[in-house]
């Protein structure tokens, strides 16, 4: 190979200048840009605890549609002793109204897009 | 930083402890009896009966599928073909092709009869479909629907003999009226049809086109239970069903 050295010592470079960001995370300790979320407007418990929620909340959406649907169970009673509906429109959005601000902003971030929303509906969408 | 191997384990084994401890208290933290605030309505085999005479006195009444397709988010689309409908009418000679003939009763000629999911005993729709997106309730033969499930092949929309279901070629959601937040629209390549309310019952109410219905024309009710209306209609009553020749046993019967 013709100036070998200088061919592998550039490729080390541009390898190391790709993965900076990588490193500088986890030599910080935390990323530079999280988004930020609004906080639910009312309720001051969820239906799990909000680290769980963060990570799963998709596990327990998938959980309670199975219940619900294919087995009609439709009532659960939360971490405070009060009943929820397993519902998303009905039981979620009512205390995280803002599902721009909420939802989304997460959904964007990661570059996920969930199709809950082709079928359940968000209540701001119901006013024209 | 340095750490030996008996540092390590110990460490190990203390974080294995910890995390398994929080496993189990979110198992703890789950699952107690259900508290409604209305106690729902339950049968073992839920059933329609359709009061034709009443219906007729009617007229061109619609109360039924109007209140039915609002409740639902049922679009409503110009072009017949893309039509969705989950409770409609049909005249007389459509609805029972093998009683018509000739001579019928000049009224029964022009009555529009109304029309939905049997609900079979006997379900072909169910028997197709390949993903178990449609299935019979064991508890109370509701034939449901997880549209999450349903991928669109529409086996049960050719399987079913009376045309119940309807298939959404067209995204529905800007041909709903009014849409109600209580209840999901469907997505554009899923199959639709009656659920005999069962969200409704869920929450002890009967359901919507029954509700709806001001001549009492349709009932409601559970065939396992002796004492129950519709037992004393059609002990009572003539009744006939849709299509018996094939074997799928509805649960809508219709007294003419």
């Amino acid at each position: 190979m013709y100036d070998g050295g200088k061919v592998i010592l550039g490729l080390v470079v541009f390898l190391v200048l790709l993965a900076a960001p990588i490193f500088y995370n986890l030599a910080s300790g935390e990323a530079q840009h999280v988004p930020e979320l609004e906080k639910a407007a009312r309720g001051d418990q969820c239906v799990r605890d909000s680290t769980y929620m963060t990570g799963n909340h998709m596990d327990l959406l998938n959980e309670w549609r199975d219940q619900v649907v294919r087995e009609g169970e439709r009532f659960e009673t939360g971490p405070d002793g009060a009943t929820y509906e397993r519902s998303l429109s009905n039981t979620c959005l009512s205390c995280h109204v803002n599902k721009a601000e909420f939802c989304d902003r997460c959904h964007d971030y990661l570059g996920v897009q969930p199709y809950c929303w082709d079928c359940h509906i968000v209540p701001e969408e119901t006013q024209p | 930083m340095s750490m030996d191997r008996r540092k390590f384990m110990r460490v190990s084994g203390l974080a294995a402890l910890g995390l398994a401890g929080g496993a189990s208290r979110d198992l703890l933290a789950q699952e107690t009896p259900p508290d409604t605030t209305r106690a729902p309505l339950t049968g073992s085999r839920w059933a329609l009966v359709v009061d034709l005479r009443k219906c007729m006195a009617a007229g061109d009444c619609t109360d039924c599928s109007q209140a039915c397709h609002r409740t639902h988010n049922v679009p409503e689309f110009d072009n017949p073909k893309d039509e969705i409908k989950w409770i409609w009418k049909e005249s007389f000679e459509h609805v029972f092709e093998e009683q018509e003939h000739e001579f019928l009763e000049e009224a029964l000629k022009h009555v529009k009869t109304p029309v939905l999911c049997n609900h079979c005993d006997n379900p072909p729709c169910v028997r197709v479909c390949p993903t178990q997106a449609t299935w019979k309730r064991e508890q109370d033969g509701i034939v449901m629907m997880d549209w999450h499930r349903c991928i669109g092949c529409r086996y049960c929309v050719l399987a079913c003999p009376y045309g119940s279901r309807s298939f959404n070629w067209r995204d529905p959601r800007p041909f709903i009226k009014e849409i109600k937040p209580d209840f999901p629209t469907r997505s554009r390549g899923v199959v639709e049809k009656c659920t005999f309310c069962e969200e409704r019952l869920a929450r002890g109410l009967q359901p919507s086109c029954v509700e709806a219905c001001k001549e009492r024309a349709l009932i409601f009710g559970d065939l396992e239970d002796p004492d129950s209306e519709v037992r004393r209609l059609l002990k009572e009553r003539f009744t006939i069903r849709r299509k018996p020749g094939l074997g799928t046993q509805p649960e809508v019967y219709y007294m003419v």
